[in-house]
């Protein structure tokens, strides 16, 4: 997991608490994209931490959480090809998603490591 | 449950009982004939390997980082499993193992903040909470209770 430890980040928040960490990414993204424990990023990363987790899209850049057992949970940044690349996986997984509702005639049960759309996690 | 995998979740070290209740934990399990394995950090593995250098009370260590992967990935997984915490990211660790482990999920909370992490705590676990730092014996006697029904 400590592969974005040697990619090019930005932290935004540090050694905070996991709520106040998906908060912050609520609060300071253009859109919001909520997946489950274990959905992995650039390629190898995981992210973790209590579900619903936050990934906040910024223009091309992603934001998300890191925690470390020692040091509690971080938010970073990265703004990269590979952030925007991400980024547009989450809303084409999000459309297919609702593809899929609309198929079906009803709403998809949430499957792990997939993305919810913001508005639906308030619904519920 | 003899046989069964257990996997001891530790968290920062920085609360002493941790790794002496771990230590403890894995002894006690490893005789009752459970296949026990303890993950955890760098500076867990080195306490640990200092503590118990012959390896005589934990028989299998490993990365947390890695091993939450594996489990991930389908590649590994353990039908019960002990999440140590005290702070907030034990917590965030110990739902991350609740939401894509099948094993039964234990929360071992400990430490002066203890009770507000306890409550703190939504995913389905059952918790085993003594407030203290460095006196183990009620978080050791509390977990013998639950070794206890485990063990049937």
């Amino acid at each position: 997991m400590s592969c974005i430890e040697q990619k090019k980040y930005k932290i935004l928040l540090e050694k905070t608490t996991f709520k106040e960490s998906r908060e912050y990414i609520e609060k300071n993204s253009d859109e919001v994209h909520y997946v489950s424990p274990g959905y992995k990023i650039f390629n190898d990363y995981y992210v973790i931490g209590i579900p619903p987790i936050a990934l906040g899209a910024r223009g091309n850049a992603l934001l998300f959480t890191y925690t470390k057992p020692c040091h509690g949970t971080f938010v970073l940044t990265i703004d990269d090809e590979e952030s925007k690349k991400e980024i547009n996986r989450l809303r084409e997984m999000e459309n297919e998603k609702t593809t899929a509702s609309l198929k079906k005639g009803k709403p998809l049960e949430s499957a792990k490591a997939s993305p919810t759309r913001y508005e639906d996690i308030w619904k519920k | 449950m003899t046989g069964a995998k257990v996997l001891l979740m530790m968290g920062c070290p920085e609360i002493p009982i941790q790794t002496s209740i771990a230590l403890y934990l894995s002894h006690k399990l490893t005789n009752l004939g459970f296949d026990v394995t303890v993950a955890g950090t760098d500076a867990v593995i080195k306490l640990l390997k200092v503590s118990d250098y012959d390896g005589y009370y934990v028989k299998k260590m490993v990365d947390l980082d890695k091993t939450l992967e594996d489990i991930i990935e389908k590649r590994a997984d353990f039908d019960i499993c002990f999440a140590f915490m005290h702070n907030d990211a034990g917590m965030t660790y110990a739902a991350t193992m609740s939401a894509i482990s099948q094993a039964r999920l234990y929360s071992v909370i400990f430490g002066r903040n203890a009770e507000t992490l306890a409550e703190a705590i939504e995913f389905d676990t059952e918790k085993v909470v003594a407030k203290d730092v460095h006196n183990p014996i009620r978080l050791k006697s509390k977990l013998d209770k639950v070794m206890e029904g485990i063990a049937k």
